[in-house]
């Protein structure tokens, strides 16, 4: 009668249950988890390891902290300040023809939560400090008098959707939104746009929009705009219809909007340059996570028209990624491999090639790299700015530590460097998105006039 | 004689179980996520079969929402051996709570990126999970029995 009542023998030694138990803890055993020396993974021959998976990924999180009075270290020969301070979650710098400093405010679009790991990932990047509102706008900052402290600041550009690439030919400026580049009439000397855009081209945006950052970089002849599209997942976990002409360069006409993808495979390049002495287009490119603390390293290369540089497919030229279903045997096998390697999880998010001036001369020929730093590495990696050396065009060296300091020996992060630019005296900007802050580094010493 | 009545009306004086008209109320949970697992295994064939994204995150949230159920099954049935008013039903309580601990591992292998997330260990997982809950699907889903169930009648 009583609903209580089995009819269960009160002892079964449940053997399938041990079996399964004993199966999965074998699968677990002998997982290494903690990321080997970075300075093996720098350069044009990076260390691949095996590629592991996880059951629990690694999430390591560093805390901000304010800077206080505290402020990046940069090396003997160079001094930092602070330009800007209070930002709006500062992504990018860009720097006019008249020393204008234009700052780029934007956190990206909501993410959409597919799986219940969304909604981790979101707490995630709440106590990393990355869940600022995203302001989309534009700050100009005027140094008027030379002595590197801006006496102006104003919105330059207001009511944007997720900017982050800006690039001017002639009286032109271009913003490139996450879904769209837009045209702009600027005249020299103005502090405010109200003229209301033109767009030239949809760029692929919404509705999952993973990687946002859409950078943007003009050809020297100003016929053509260069735009660096992220993929929309880290390995096609969103179907490989969401990927249509993302993970690529694209080189888009100025004259019609028309677009070709120029170079593929690259999951998220979020930086172009011109190589001055080659003239070649370089990038730099966030690769893929989850299959280890040294996977897949992040780097730099020279951009050649028409190639496919792996993603998802392969990494590192012919590497297989096992998560990509179905696989293209015939894309790994035309893989490019990059040219140079940061080492694994850095997020290289800020490019900026040397001018040759301002700096000292050991800074005069190669490529600043702004590493925003790892979330899901022991130890952590990256939150740092380097100098990659140049000679005839190609890195010559390993890379050297140049702005460091974003990360305190606890290993909360002050700030995390982001976009990069060289002002016109020279000297290096960093975009702090942390910080909320934009940082000038210089020589020691008097701050150089402008040349103007 | 008192002092039988006594002793008979102990069982009484406990708190009841947490029971809703009679049924325990880790009973009412714990086929769904019995359900929810095995469907599980029915999405993530189809993940196999298509390499359709869309089966993976059935999987995903169906293995996440049988745990959920799990948790709150465990407690409430815990709760009721803690009070003493049940006693474990072994047999079906260790498998259950294997089943449930596999399921945990899965839900995580089911939170990668791409098609191991599903193919080969989700999958193997999954299936694990099916054979040991089908093994005991005659059992009514109690985890617990009432003391001197079978005894008195």
């Amino acid at each position: 009668m009583s609903q209580f009542h089995n009819k269960v023998r009160p002892t079964k030694f449940p053997r399938l249950a041990a079996i399964g138990l004993a199966a999965v803890a074998i699968g677990l055993a002998g997982c290494d988890r903690d990321g080997g020396d970075p300075t093996r993974q720098i350069g044009a021959h990076p260390f691949l390891p095996t590629l592991q998976q996880y059951l629990l990924p690694p999430i390591r999180i560093a805390r901000p902290l304010p800077w206080g009075n505290e402020t990046p270290k940069v090396p003997a020969g160079l001094q930092v300040h602070a330009l800007a301070t209070g930002l709006q979650h500062p992504r990018s710098v860009y720097v006019l023809p008249n020393g204008d400093v234009l700052v780029v405010e934007a956190n990206g679009p909501k993410p959409p939560i597919f799986r219940p790991k969304d909604v981790i990932t979101g707490w995630v990047q709440w106590f990393a400090g990355a869940k600022a509102p995203d302001a989309n706008r534009i700050t100009l900052l005027r140094d008027t008098d030379g002595d590197g402290v801006p006496d102006l600041r104003t919105v330059f550009l207001d009511h944007l959707n997720s900017p982050f690439g800006v690039a001017l030919v002639g009286h032109d400026l271009y913003v490139a939104d996450t879904d769209a580049i837009i045209r702009y009439p600027y005249e020299d000397g103005q502090t405010h746009i109200t003229a209301a855009g033109t767009k030239l081209t949809d760029l692929p945006g919404g509705p999952i929009d993973h990687h946002w950052t859409k950078a943007l970089l003009a050809s020297r002849d100003g016929s053509k705009l260069y735009v660096g599209v992220g993929s929309n997942s880290n390995i096609t976990e969103n179907g490989i219809g969401a990927e249509y002409e993302r993970a690529a360069i694209w080189e888009v006409d100025r004259a019609t909007g028309a677009h070709r993808i120029f170079a593929s495979g690259l999951r998220n390049p979020t930086g172009l340059q011109w190589e001055p002495e080659s003239g070649k287009l370089w990038a730099i490119a966030n690769e893929r996570d989850e299959i280890g603390p040294d996977l897949v390293p992040d780097y730099l290369t020279s951009v050649q028209d028409g190639a496919f540089y792996g993603w998802p497919y392969s990494y590192y030229g012919q590497h297989l990624d096992p998560r990509v279903m179905p696989q293209r045997p015939d894309l790994v096998a035309k893989a490019l491999a990059p040219d140079y390697a940061l080492s694994s999880h850095v997020a290289p998010l800020g490019f900026a090639m040397s001018t040759g001036v301002g700096l000292p001369a050991s800074y005069h020929s190669g490529a600043f790299v702004g590493e925003h730093g790892s979330w899901d590495r022991t130890p952590l990696n990256g939150y740092k700015v380097v100098f990659v050396p140049f000679s005839g065009g190609k890195p010559s060296g390993p890379a050297q530590d140049v702005v460091t300091g974003f990360l305190n020996p606890e290993n909360r992060t002050h700030g995390r460097p982001v976009g990069l630019a060289i002002d016109r005296t020279g000297a290096l900007l960093i975009a702090d998105d942390v910080g909320n802050t934009v940082w000038r580094v210089s020589s020691a010493g008097p701050t150089p006039k402008p040349a103007s | 004689m008192a002092q039988t009545t006594k002793t008979q009306k102990t069982p009484r004086v406990r708190v009841a179980a947490i029971a809703m008209r009679g049924h325990l109320l880790h009973q009412m949970l714990v086929p769904f996520s019995v359900a929810y697992f095995i469907a599980a295994l029915v999405t993530d064939l189809a993940y196999w079969r298509s390499a359709l994204v869309m089966w993976e995150r059935f999987s995903v949230w169906l293995i996440a929402a049988g745990l959920v159920i799990a948790g709150l099954a465990i407690l409430t049935a815990l709760v009721d051996l803690l009070r003493g008013r049940q006693r474990p039903a072994w047999g079906l309580a260790l498998t259950y709570v294997a089943a449930v601990v596999l399921s945990l591992f899965n839900v995580f292998i089911h939170s990668r990126d791409g098609y191991t997330a599903v193919v080969p260990a989700g999958l193997t997982l999954s299936a694990i999970v099916t054979v040991l809950l089908l093994s005991v699907i005659g059992s009514g889903w109690s985890l617990t029995y009432r003391y001197r169930a079978g005894a008195s009648k």
